[in-house]
């Protein structure tokens, strides 16, 4: 290998790096900096907490990260039930009639622009309230409708791909061994698709905790998502308790998605270990 | 059919002209089968004749588009199959992964809700018959592939059923566990007594485990026998073909005596004699099936006027205990011939390019017209 060759990659792997982490590194750092004006460093009172102390006394931020957990939880938990049915019917339920439309519809709102879906809610909404007098009014209820209505469509493509790798022999024997359809659908079929359930459950959530644009279009009064006040705030000129709440969020997620990345690494390794030890059993024959 | 069980008792197992279609698709075409209590059963066939088809349709996992099936004289019809007398053992084994040894056998005996400490007991019998005992903690995917398969055969033991179905339970094991597998699979059933009925493409496997054969094609029953019989006396050139190797010869029928028939084959010098008769017309166009163990070959021209050819060796196949001879007739067609290795002297080796002399005795070959 050449000289340059050398060289070269660790040159793109920093660019690379730099371009995906330098902006949130440099909000974590001005996280802690002591000054009200966001891009002045205030390098005599530096780092400083202050302004995580502050976001714990704004009643505003905690009505609203308390409302967007809400919103998220509920979100996750339809979005995961009626995903994992449209999974299940466009898995198993062969060529019927229609089956390529739902398909198609259920995937469609993974391309669809957000701004789209979520004037159209509106409107539904606005349409279904003259019609029905339901929903009466726009805030938690029509967020998490709206929500779900986009999160399952994440949620159904995840069990459908684990529906595909399923074997169904398992199903079968169950039946074979004298278990009705809906013990081994309990018994067997819940517990073998969990792992697909439960990172459809996380990403809906992800997906619900940091929507603005259509929780935008359907919020009413009195209900603003934490997403939706940090972008008003910001409207009003970047302040420092921004910076703050925002490095919490990204620490939250960085420390999710490490621990689950661990978690797997370690049972995959359990699993290496298990396999050898079947193998160089003796008695294995 | 010759091979039909002794009359007067009711057959354990009937299948009474099943058919199964998907689609256009004709999967089993009116099979008709019966099978006795405590047979091992073969069901042997290339993939894609329907013979899993078949299995799957006494499970209960595929409905008749025609036909009856029977157990012990009970209509399976509108039995599901959690309440079929009948357990399956899967290909793939299907065990599931998220339970322990233990758990995957008492999965079945926990559906019956019976009483816990009777399914401790009886799961701890399967096991020890199986000899998985040490194992009972463990999950499937700590397992080796033996044990896999002796965990399944467990499984679908444990519940006692009428009829078990084997979905080729020896082929995802390899060459040397097999063989050593299909006795302790034989003494398992001969232990219990419960009726197999065992899905193979495998047809070592099948003359191995099976009391009885049915050879499938195309959707399609074409012979029903014991081993012996469906090698010795295959039914049809296909079984004859498909069953072991054999040389096969077009005729023409030119002697046909109460005894003996004599068959006029292009490809051979000398006619061919067989010490049995047939029900053909005279001038007809036979097939005549030659095993290769039963071709000897020879230096010096047989005695007999009928049952010889000559040729040259082309090829040699040394396999330890026997050889395989591959010889080119004068007429150009290859036979192929296996002898028992069962002289060192170099000089009775017959070698590449060996003029021969084949001959065989008047009862080995098989005739037939279908």
């Amino acid at each position: 290998m050449s000289a340059r060759r050398v060289l070269l990659l660790p040159t793109i792997l920093a660019f690379g790096f730099a371009f995906l982490y330098l902006p949130i590194l440099s909000m974590i750092v001005f996280s802690f900096n002591a000054s009200r004006l966001v891009t002045v460093w205030d390098a005599a009172h530096s780092p400083t907490l202050k302004w995580y102390g502050e976001l714990f006394h704004n009643q505003q931020i905690i009505d609203a990260a308390v409302l967007s957990l809400k919103i998220a939880a509920m979100n996750a938990t339809g979005a995961t039930i009626l995903g994992t049915m449209a999974g299940f019917a466009l898995v198993r339920f062969g060529r019927f009639r229609g089956r390529a439309l739902l398909a198609a519809l259920t995937t469609a709102p993974l391309v669809l622009p957000e701004i789209i879906t979520g004037l159209s809610l509106l409107l539904l909404f606005v349409a279904m309230e003259q019609l029905l007098g339901w929903p009466s009014s726009r805030g938690v209820t029509t967020i998490t409708l709206a929500h779900i209505s986009f999160s399952l469509s994440y949620v159904a493509v995840i069990v459908q791909s684990r529906l595909i790798g399923f074997d169904q022999s398992l199903e079968e024997a169950a039946l074979d061994l004298g278990a009705r359809p809906a013990k081994v659908f309990a018994r067997i079929t819940l517990p073998l698709i969990a792992p697909a359930l439960l990172s459809g459950w996380l990403l809906s959530f992800t997906l619900s905790w940091d929507d603005v644009v259509i929780s935008q279009f359907v919020a009413g009064p009195g209900a603003s998502t934490l997403p939706m006040v940090i972008f008003s705030k910001v409207r009003l000129g970047v302040s420092p308790d921004v910076n703050a709440l925002a490095t919490l969020m990204v620490s939250i997620v960085a420390v999710g998605a490490v621990s689950a990345a661990l978690l797997l690494q370690r049972r995959e390794r359990r699993r290496e270990r298990d396999l050898r030890l079947a193998l160089a059993d003796p008695g294995g024959g | 059919m010759a091979n039909d069980p002794p009359a007067g008792a009711q057959a354990y197992v009937q299948i009474e002209n099943v058919s199964k279609r998907f689609g256009d698709f004709i999967a089993v075409s009116n099979v008709s089968l019966t099978v006795e209590r405590g047979e091992i059963f073969c069901l042997l066939g290339a993939s894609g004749c329907g013979k899993t088809t078949l299995l799957r349709l006494l499970a209960g996992f595929e409905t008749p588009s025609a036909g009856r099936l029977l157990i012990d004289g009970q209509d399976l019809a509108d039995v599901p199959p959690y309440r079929r007398p009948v357990n399956m053992m899967f290909q793939s084994y299907a065990l599931f992964p998220h339970m322990s040894v233990e758990r995957n056998v008492a999965f079945g005996l926990e559906q019956e809700h019976l009483p816990a400490r009777e399914i401790a007991r009886r799961v701890g019998e399967i096991l020890e018959i199986v000899r998985m005992t040490p194992y009972l903690a463990r999950k499937p995917h700590q397992l080796s592939g033996g044990q896999r398969q002796r965990v399944a055969l467990a499984r679908a033991l444990v519940k006692r059923p009428k009829l078990l179905l084997l979905d080729e339970p020896l082929g995802a094991l390899d060459r040397k566990l097999r063989e050593h597998t299909q006795f302790e699979l034989i003494n398992i059933q001969q232990q219990l007594g419960v009726t197999f009925i065992v899905v193979t493409h495998d047809q070592e496997e099948a003359m191995t485990l099976a009391t009885r054969i049915g050879v499938m094609n195309h959707g399609e029953i074409v012979q029903v026998g014991t081993p012996r019989q469906i090698y010795e006396f295959p039914a049809t050139r296909f079984v004859a073909d498909f069953i072991g190797s054999v040389n096969l010869f077009e005729g023409r029928l030119v002697e046909d005596e109460p005894d003996y028939v004599r068959i006029q084959c292009a490809d051979l010098p000398a006619s061919v004699l067989v010490d049995h008769g047939i029900s053909a017309p005279p001038d007809a166009a036979l097939w005549v099936a030659v095993r290769p163990e039963k071709i000897g070959l020879t230096r010096e021209q047989p005695a007999p006027a009928d049952n010889w050819a000559h040729g040259v060796v082309r090829e040699v196949a040394y396999l330890g205990e026997l050889s395989v001879f591959l010889v080119r007739l004068d007429s150009g067609r290859e036979v192929r011939a296996t002898l028992a290795n069962s002289s060192r002297k170099p000089e009775e080796r017959f070698v590449r390019d060996t003029p021969v002399y084949l001959s065989w005795d008047a009862s080995s070959p098989v005739v037939g017209s279908g």
